[in-house]
């Protein structure tokens, strides 16, 4: 066989580009290798993470677990990473209740409305998120002083220092309540199955909303009078210098999330839409001509269709804003990429530290496909 | 059907009577489309309440309170919008520490994008084979303007700021993102097990962090992985890292595309006697591009708003010019909603003119197949 036939040949061509390819990585990766480790030599830099154990001497003003400047920078970082996934959950909560409604007042027979809507969801989307997370946290730091607190109902209080809510106390007995809750939502799960039993078997309908809400309130409440009121809520309240009781909510927390969820919301508001149209305009029919409600045509009919077209986009939607809650840094929200370039600056550790937060984000994106990805199995139509 | 068509058969059916009143013209429409239902109503009286309070504070605020005049924010008494800054600092915002007597070189090379992207887009031009030969060349045209060299003042990239700054690094980042996406979308798909491998990792990892990360990397880190000695302009970094961020993104949406052509399109192109590239150049991605153009386009828009992002390893572009405004002691307290206005609006006008011409040429495209 000669060379020509060697390159003509399908197989051995791709084995050829194949060898190319790992030779390439190969040589690029031994390239910057070498050049790190004689770089890192003359800086006199040690490579290797025992510097997640020094003591990181730097404060953390919004914490989940126990932290102190005298903590490890380890320590720091889990507390960042934490504050990360706060950051991420509230944001996507948020998003998807705006982004759904959004996205179906959008599609509503109602000029003026769609129209409102439209125009909020192509201003926020066609402008950076940066600008719009620097804006809010502008806005909030404009807030007045301390002293002359906006109060909402005398019990939250806006200030330029943040928002101070209501804290709630638990004392002894409050497990109860909690147990009554969770008994509730219990017993709901069975009704529920027996309801749709009986209703596949009879057609009967049994009003299952109005006893679920009854129950979930009822027994909570009743265990709540039973067991003398074992919780309160510390509400604020103004001091002559100061608020007092309550907790703060930091205004950087505030700005990330009203504008993560915002412009994650106009996104998903788009998705949602193309979804519900993606229905068959054959189903709604259908189902008005069976006599349904309009509010249960949406529910019962159009909306699990339309959910089977929307999760996979959404899940990229979750994890950009995820992503996204790493523009913390630009306003010292202390999330883990705002905490790690801390660490960075103060140890000088700059690849242990950047892989961190790699490591970090793709574990997450990880977790979050996987679950997704598992809800969609779920509702995935099930064709033969 | 017209009111004529209606009286026509009015006449030829006397039984048959126009629709009621309330149903047709302007009365018809409210009733259809405000008061329909008590959801409905609710729904105008709510809306109407949001344009009442929104509307008349901002026109009043932003134009018949505002301040158009003065050196400084103290000038600015009234309690509307302050715009006495625009005189001053517009520049800065636009061309960020460019050396004013070269901001010429700046709006030729934006005025020679115009062409040049004309010819990209449209097909029916005249001289079309000499302007794509324009267009290819546009890239290091607009490098010379803008940098120097060839007889022009040399500019170094860390005078680059503003919008401009924003548009470059875009631009960039725009121009070669898509043919580095469509090969690793084709590696994704490739059948050489080691290609393929290649391909999903880089896609997977680049997709899995946010741009920040990469963006320290490309200022910490890329001068650790580089010989002793040798350095590389931040800029230039930059938009490296911005780049191979959008291409993995790209390489997502084309595999979408490729995905939609049907088998028999790459069995139809084998059995004329293609080989892999021409099948690829001739038959299938000319298809799977045209689908995957929403998505392209889209990928465009989050590329250039992430452009913002360069702010946070200290390069000034419009955002940055803002804040820099914000924290001026001459304007502090007064510019805020104003810069944040203004830069909003710059990235607004060009996002959205780019969704819009994309709905467009989805329309367009849509209709030649059927």
């Amino acid at each position: 066989m000669n060379t020509k036939s060697l390159w003509t040949n399908e197989r051995t061509r791709g084995l050829i580009f194949q060898i190319l390819l790992v030779v390439g990585i190969a040589v690029f990766f031994a390239f910057i290798i070498s050049n790190t480790i004689t770089n890192l030599e003359k800086a006199g830099l040690a490579s290797g993470y025992s510097f997640l154990g020094d003591t990181a001497s730097f404060d953390i003003n919004q914490r989940l677990i126990e932290y102190s400047s005298t903590s490890t920078y380890g320590r720091a970082i889990i507390v960042g990473g934490l504050n990360t996934i706060v950051i991420a959950i509230l944001g996507i909560l948020a998003a998807t209740v705006i982004g759904f409604v959004a996205g179906i007042l959008r599609l509503s027979k109602n000029y003026l409305i769609s129209r409102l809507v439209t125009i909020y969801v192509e201003f926020v989307r066609n402008v950076p998120v940066l600008l719009q997370i620097i804006f809010w946290w502008v806005i909030l730091l404009s807030l007045p002083k301390v002293r002359n607190s906006l109060s909402i109902g005398d019990s939250i209080f806006l200030n330029n220092r943040g928002i101070r809510l209501p804290s709630a106390n638990f004392y002894e007995g409050s497990v109860l309540v909690f147990s009554a809750l969770i008994f509730a939502l219990i017993v709901i799960y069975f009704i529920k199955r027996w309801s749709q039993k009986r209703q596949a078997k009879t057609g009967k309908i049994f009003p299952f909303g109005y006893t679920a809400l009854g129950l979930i309130i009822f027994l909570p409440a009743l265990t709540f009078l039973l067991a003398d009121q074992p919780i309160d809520f510390n509400v604020p309240t103004r001091g002559r210098f100061n608020l007092k009781g309550g907790f703060n909510v930091t205004p950087e927390l505030v700005a990330l999330w009203l504008a993560l969820s915002t412009y994650t919301a106009a996104f998903i508001s788009e998705i949602v839409r193309s979804g519900i149209l993606s229905v068959s305009s054959g189903q709604r029919e259908a189902a008005s001509a069976l006599g349904l409600k309009p509010s249960l045509i949406m529910r019962k009919i159009i909306l699990p269709q339309a959910l089977r077209v929307i999760i996979p986009p959404l899940t990229s939607q979750y994890l950009n804003l995820t992503k996204n809650s790493s523009l913390a840094v630009a306003i010292g929200y202390q999330d883990i990429v705002s905490i790690g370039d801390t660490v960075l600056n103060q140890s000088g550790q700059a690849l242990e530290v950047i892989s961190i937060f790699m490591i970090f984000y793709l574990t997450l994106s990880l977790i979050t496909s996987a679950f997704m990805n598992w809800y969609n199995k779920r509702i995935e139509l099930v064709e033969r | 059907m017209t009111r004529d068509n209606n009286s026509h058969s009015d006449k030829a059916n006397p039984g048959i009577k126009p629709p009621p009143a309330n149903t047709v013209g302007i009365i018809g429409w409210i009733r259809k489309n405000l008061l329909g239902g008590w959801v409905n109503t609710l729904l105008t009286i709510i809306s109407i309440y949001i344009l009442w309070l929104a509307l008349p504070p901002l026109f009043d605020w932003a134009l018949l309170n505002a301040d158009f005049s003065g050196s400084s924010g103290k000038e600015c008494t009234t309690n509307g919008a302050c715009w006495a800054w625009l005189d001053q600092r517009i520049n800065q915002f636009f061309y960020g520490f460019y050396p004013p007597e070269s901001y010429w070189r700046v709006n030729l090379s934006l005025i020679l994008l115009l062409p040049a992207l004309a010819y990209i887009l449209f097909e029916n031009l005249p001289y079309s084979k000499y302007g794509r030969w324009f267009a290819l060349s546009y890239p290091i045209i607009s490098a010379l303007l803008l940098l120097g060299g060839a007889g022009l003042e040399v500019v170094t990239t860390d005078k680059f700021g503003g919008f401009m700054l924003n548009l470059v690094a875009g631009l960039a980042g725009i121009i070669l993102s898509l043919p580095i996406g469509i090969v690793l979308a084709l590696g994704r798909r490739s059948k050489l097990p080691l290609i393929r491998m290649f391909s999903i990792a880089f896609i997977e990892i680049i997709r899995g962090v946010p741009l920040i990360t990469l963006l320290f990397v490309a200022v910490i880190i890329v001068q650790l992985f580089l010989p002793p000695g040798v350095s590389l302009d931040q800029l230039v970094r930059v938009m490296i890292m911005i780049t191979i961020f959008a291409s993995a993104y790209m390489a997502e949406v084309i595999r979408g595309g490729l995905q939609a052509i049907p088998n028999g399109q790459y069995e139809a192109a084998q059995a004329v006697g293609l080989g892999y590239w021409r099948s690829m150049r001739l038959v299938i991605l000319p298809q799977a591009l045209k689908i995957s153009i929403p998505g392209i386009v889209n990928t465009f828009i989050g590329l250039f708003k992430d452009t913002t992002l360069v702010i946070i390893i200290g390069l000034f572009d419009i955002l940055g010019q803002a804040r820099l405004l914000q924290t001026n002691p001459d304007w502090m307290g007064k510019v805020d909603h104003e810069t944040f206005l203004l830069a909003a609006l710059f990235f607004f006008i060009i996002c959205f003119s780019m969704s819009r011409y994309s709905i467009n040429l989805e329309k367009r495209l849509d209709t030649t197949n059927k």
